[in-house]
C-alpha cells in the first residue's frame, strides 16, 4: 500500500518498506514510519495485527525465532541495525524491553534490577547499588521495596513485578523502551501506577508502547499508528487519531464497531 | 452387566487393584528386611537339648518345622556354634528324639575372634596345670585387659607398622626410579640415601615387629576353661574372646543394652571371619564415598551433554539419532559397562597413567587395575542418559519469556543459560542426579570387576599424602550382600548379616536420596514461588 510517511519531529527510529515473513506467511507488510525521539508512541490495533511483532523487530527480538524473514529497513540513530556488522547485544542494551506477562527472573529483587549492568560487566558494589536505587525510583517503586531488596522478586504482586521489569530495562542506560502490553496482565490500579510512570519516563527515555487498550493509548502517547491485518493503516497524532481518523478501518476500531 | 462396565467401576477397581499388590509387595519386602535385619542384634537365649541316645546339646534355636510328608512331627534347628569343635555351626534335632529342652541360667555365649560363637560354662582359669575356679564377674576385668592389648596391637599392625610399609613402598619406588636414570655421581649420592633410610625403617620395622611378637605371647598367656554341653573341655585364651554374656540371666534392659552395642558395632566396625561377623563400615564408607565421586563425574558430564543437544544442536536427524541413542543407553546391560570401563578406564587410561607417572612401580599397576574412581567412573558413564533426560526436561520447563528477559537485557546466549536458564533447571538436574544416585547405589555387577573387593586393606581416605586415594579398591555393600550371601564359607551362619547389611544398603540409599530430593524441594520452591 502506498502512503505518505508522515513527518514527526526529532525522529529517532526510522523505518522504511518493512516486510517480515513468518515462513512464507507475511505478518508484516510494507511498514514505513518515523518515532520521535522522548515521546510516547503508541501501536493499538486488533489481535494479531502485526504490532508486537512490529516492536519484536525493534531490538532484533525476532532473531531468536527460527524461519522468519525480513525485508526493508530499521534505522535507529540513523544506523541500520539490520546490518551485518551490527553486534545485538548492544542494539538490546540501548533498546530495552519490557513484555506482556511480568517476567522477573527467580532471584532477588536487587539481582534482578542489576542484571543488565552485571551482564555488561559492571561489578563494583557502589555503581551497581547507584544504578539499582535510580532504577527503581524511576520505575516508581523504590518506596515500596527499599527494605527488601535482597527478597525472591516473584514474592511481589503482578504490578510489582512489572515495575520491576521496567526497572531491569531501565538500569541498562537505554535509549528507547519498549513495552509490548505491558498492562494486560495487571488490575486497574497497577495499571494507573504504570502509566503515571510511563509519562514520568518520557523526560529521559523513548518509549513505545504496545497496547490492546485504546483508552490507554489516547491517555499517554504523543503518537499512535493503527495496525490491521500486517498493515500501518493510520499514524498519526494521538488526539487526531482519537477524534478526527482519516481512515474509515481506524474510525470503526476506535468507535467499537469491530475488533 | 454391560451397563456396570459402562461405567468405568471394575477398571477403577482394576487399577486400584494392581496398585494395591505393588504396594504389598513393596511393604512386604521391607517389613521382612527390617525384621531379619534389626532382629539378629538381639540376644537369644540358649537351650540345653538332651536326647534318648544320651546327646546332649547346647546352642540357639534357630528354627522350628514341620516334617514333610508326617503328621504331627516337627524339627528344631539349633545353632550350637563351636565350630572347630564340632565343625558345623547348626544341628537339626527331630522332636521325637527329644528328651528335655531346658534354659540353664549359667549358660554363657563367648563371641571369639576366630570360629564363631561357642556356647558353654566357665570352668574356671587355667594355672600350669591346674584350674581355678572364675565366675563370670572375675573374667570381665581379664577381658577388659585383653581387648585393650587387642586395641594396642591393632594400632601397631595398623598404623605404626601401616605407615613403616608405607614409606618402605616409597622407599623402593624411589630407589627404582633413580635406577632407571642415568648413572651419575647425583644419582649415586640420592641412592645411597635412600639405602640409609631405607635401612633404617627396616630397623624400626624388626622393632616393631619384637614389640608384636612380645604382645602376641603375653596376650595367649591367660587361658579359660570352658566345659562344653557334652562333657568335654575346651581351653582357649582370654585374648579370643571379644564378647561374654548369659543370655538366659539377662533382663530386658540388659538385653537391651546389648542390641545397642552390638548394633553399634555392625555400623562402625570392620567385619571379621571372613565378612561374617563384625560390622560392615568399610562397606558403607565404599558405597557412599563412590556414590559421590559418581555423582561429581556424572552431574557436569550429563548437564553439558544435555545443554548441546537442547540448547545449540539443530533438531536434524543426527541429534535425534543422538537423543534416541542417549537414552537406550540406559538399557544395555550393566555388566556391558563394567567390561567397557576395565578395558577403557582400567588398562587404557589406568595402563597409561602408570606408564607415565608410576614406571617405577612397574609391573605391579598403580592405576592399571581396578580401583574406587574406575568402579565410579563407569557408573558415571552408566547413569549418563538419566542425567541428560532428566536435564533436557528441566531445561524445557524454563518459560521462554524467562529466556527472552534476559535477551532483551542484552545477555548473549552463553550468559543467558549460566546466569537464568540452568540454575532455573537445576530442580529438574537434581531430579537426574537423585535417579542416577539410586541406580549407582544398587549397582554391583560392573563394580565386580573394575575395583571392588571382599576385603579391602585400607579405607580410600586415611592419613597418607595426598589422604585421598582414588586408585585403592574398596567395599560396597551390595557386593557385600552377594559376598556373605553366597561366597563366604559359613553360608548359613551369615544370613542374617546378609539382612541388616540389605537394610544397611536400603537406609544408605534413602539418607543420600532424601538429601538431595530435600535439596531439590528447597530450589523448586524458591524457582516458582520465590521462598525457601
Amino acid at each position: 500500500m502506498e502512503y505518505e510517511k508522515i513527518k514527526v519531529p526529532e525522529p529517532i527510529v526510522a523505518i522504511n518498506d518493512l516486510n517480515l515473513y513468518y515462513g512464507k506467511t507475511k505478518a508484516l507488510k510494507g511498514i514505513s514510519l518515523d518515532i520521535s525521539k522522548k515521546k510516547i508512541t503508541s501501536f493499538i490495533g486488533p489481535s494479531g495485527c502485526g504490532k508486537s511483532t512490529l516492536i519484536r523487530c525493534l531490538n532484533r527480538m525476532n532473531d531468536i525465532i527460527d524461519n522468519v524473514t525480513i525485508e526493508g529497513s530499521i534505522e535507529i540513530d540513523g544506523q541500520d541495525i539490520y546490518a551485518p556488522a551490527v553486534d545485538v547485544t548492544e542494539l538490546r542494551k540501548k533498546v530495552g524491553m519490557v513484555f506482556q506477562k511480568p517476567n522477573p527472573f527467580p532471584k532477588t529483587i536487587y539481582e534482578n534490577v542489576v542484571y543488565g549492568p552485571r551482564v555488561q560487566g559492571i561489578n563494583k558494589k557502589n555503581t551497581l547499588d547507584d544504578l539499582c536505587e535510580n532504577a527503581l525510583k524511576k520505575a516508581a517503586l523504590w518506596d515500596e521495596v527499599k527494605d527488601r531488596l535482597r527478597v525472591n522478586a516473584l514474592n511481589l504482586s503482578g504490578g510489582q513485578q512489572q515495575r520491576i521489569c521496567i526497572a531491569r530495562a531501565i538500569a541498562t542506560e537505554p535509549e528507547i523502551i519498549l513495552l509490548d502490553e505491558p498492562c494486560s496482565a495487571l488490575d486497574p490500579i497497577a495499571t494507573a501506577k504504570i502509566e503515571d510512570m510511563l509519562v514520568e519516563l518520557k523526560k529521559d527515555y523513548t518509549v513505545i508502547i504496545v497496547t490492546h487498550n485504546m483508552q490507554q493509548a489516547g491517555r499517554i502517547s504523543d503518537h499512535t499508528g493503527f495496525f490491521m491485518m500486517g498493515e500501518l493503516i493510520e499514524y498519526n497524532i494521538t488526539t487526531e487519531i482519537f477524534t478526527n481518523p482519516h481512515e474509515k478501518q481506524t474510525e470503526d476500531y476506535i468507535t467499537g464497531r469491530f475488533g | 452387566m454391560k451397563k456396570f462396565i459402562r461405567t468405568g467401576n471394575p477398571y477403577i477397581w482394576l487399577t486400584a487393584g494392581t496398585l494395591t499388590i505393588c504396594l504389598l509387595m513393596i511393604c512386604g519386602l521391607v517389613v521382612l528386611i527390617m525384621v531379619n535385619g534389626f532382629g539378629i542384634f538381639w540376644p537369644r537365649e540358649v537351650a540345653r537339648i538332651t536326647l534318648y541316645d544320651g546327646t546332649v546339646a547346647l546352642g540357639e534355636i534357630a528354627k522350628r518345622e514341620s516334617i514333610p510328608h508326617q503328621k504331627d512331627s516337627f524339627r528344631t534347628k539349633l545353632k550350637v556354634g563351636n565350630r572347630d569343635v564340632s565343625g558345623l555351626d547348626f544341628t537339626w534335632f527331630d522332636d521325637t528324639d527329644i528328651v528335655s529342652r531346658e534354659y540353664p541360667v549359667d549358660v554363657l555365649v563367648f563371641e571369639r575372634r576366630e570360629w564363631g560363637n561357642m556356647y558353654g560354662f566357665l570352668k574356671g582359669l587355667r594355672q600350669d596345670d591346674d584350674v581355678k575356679p572364675l565366675s563370670l564377674e572375675g573374667l570381665m576385668p581379664l577381658l577388659k585387659e585383653s581387648q585393650n592389648l587387642y586395641k594396642k596391637i591393632r594400632y601397631i599392625e595398623k598404623k605404626e607398622i601401616g605407615d613403616i610399609s608405607y614409606r618402605m613402598e616409597k622407599s623402593r619406588l624411589a630407589l627404582k626410579r633413580l635406577m632407571l636414570l642415568e648413572p651419575s655421581e647425583k644419582v649415586q649420592k640420592k641412592v645411597s640415601a635412600v639405602r640409609t633410610s631405607m635401612d633404617n625403617q627396616e630397623k624400626t620395622y624388626r622393632e616393631k615387629e619384637d614389640t608384636l611378637t612380645a604382645l602376641y605371647t603375653k596376650a595367649r598367656e591367660r587361658e579359660v576353661v570352658v566345659l562344653l554341653a557334652d562333657g568335654r573341655e575346651k581351653i582357649m585364651p582370654v585374648f579370643q574372646i571379644i564378647r561374654v554374656f548369659a543370655p538366659n540371666k539377662m533382663g530386658f534392659f540388659a538385653k537391651m543394652g546389648f542390641y545397642i552395642a552390638k548394633f553399634w558395632e555392625f555400623i562402625w566396625g570392620e567385619p571379621r571371619e571372613a565378612n561374617t561377623e563384625g560390622g560392615v563400615f568399610p562397606a558403607i564408607f565404599g558405597t557412599v564415598m563412590m556414590v559421590l565421586i559418581m555423582s561429581i563425574a556424572v552431574v557436569p558430564l550429563g548437564v553439558l551433554t544435555a545443554v548441546y543437544l537442547k540448547e545449540y544442536a539443530s533438531d536434524s536427524f543426527i541429534a535425534r539419532l543422538v537423543r534416541i541413542s542417549v537414552s537406550n543407553l540406559a538399557g544395555v546391560p550393566s555388566i556391558v559397562f563394567g567390561v567397557f570401563g576395565l578395558g577403557f578406564f582400567i588398562y587404557f587410561i589406568g595402563g597409561g597413567i602408570d606408564k607415565l607417572f608410576f614406571p617405577g612401580a612397574l609391573p605391579t599397576p598403580t592405576f592399571g587395575t581396578g580401583g574406587i574412581l574406575w568402579a565410579s567412573l563407569t557408573l558415571a558413564l552408566m547413569t549418563v542418559p538419566v542425567v541428560v533426560v532428566a536435564t533436557e526436561e528441566g531445561l524445557s520447563a524454563v518459560p521462554i519469556s524467562i529466556r527472552e528477559g534476559s535477551y532483551a537485557l542484552g545477555a548473549t546466549k552463553i550468559e543467558t543459560l549460566w546466569k537464568v536458564v540452568l540454575p532455573q533447571a537445576t530442580p529438574g538436574i537434581l531430579t537426574g542426579t537423585i535417579l542416577a544416585m539410586a541406580r549407582a547405589a544398587g549397582e554391583v555387577a560392573p563394580l565386580m570387576i573394575t575395583g571392588v573387593v571382599k576385603l579391602a586393606p585400607s579405607l580410600p581416605i586415611d592419613s597418607h599424602f595426598p589422604f585421598i586415594h582414588l586408585e585403592r579398591k574398596f567395599m560396597h555393600l551390595g557386593f557385600h550382600i552377594y559376598d556373605v550371601g553366597f561366597q563366604s564359607p559359613n553360608v548359613e551362619a551369615a544370613i542374617p548379616m546378609v539382612y541388616s547389611t540389605t537394610l544397611v544398603l536400603l537406609f544408605t540409599v534413602l539418607v543420600l536420596n532424601l538429601t538431595a530430593i530435600v535439596v531439590r524441594n528447597k530450589l523448586k520452591k524458591w524457582y516458582n514461588t520465590g521462598s525457601m
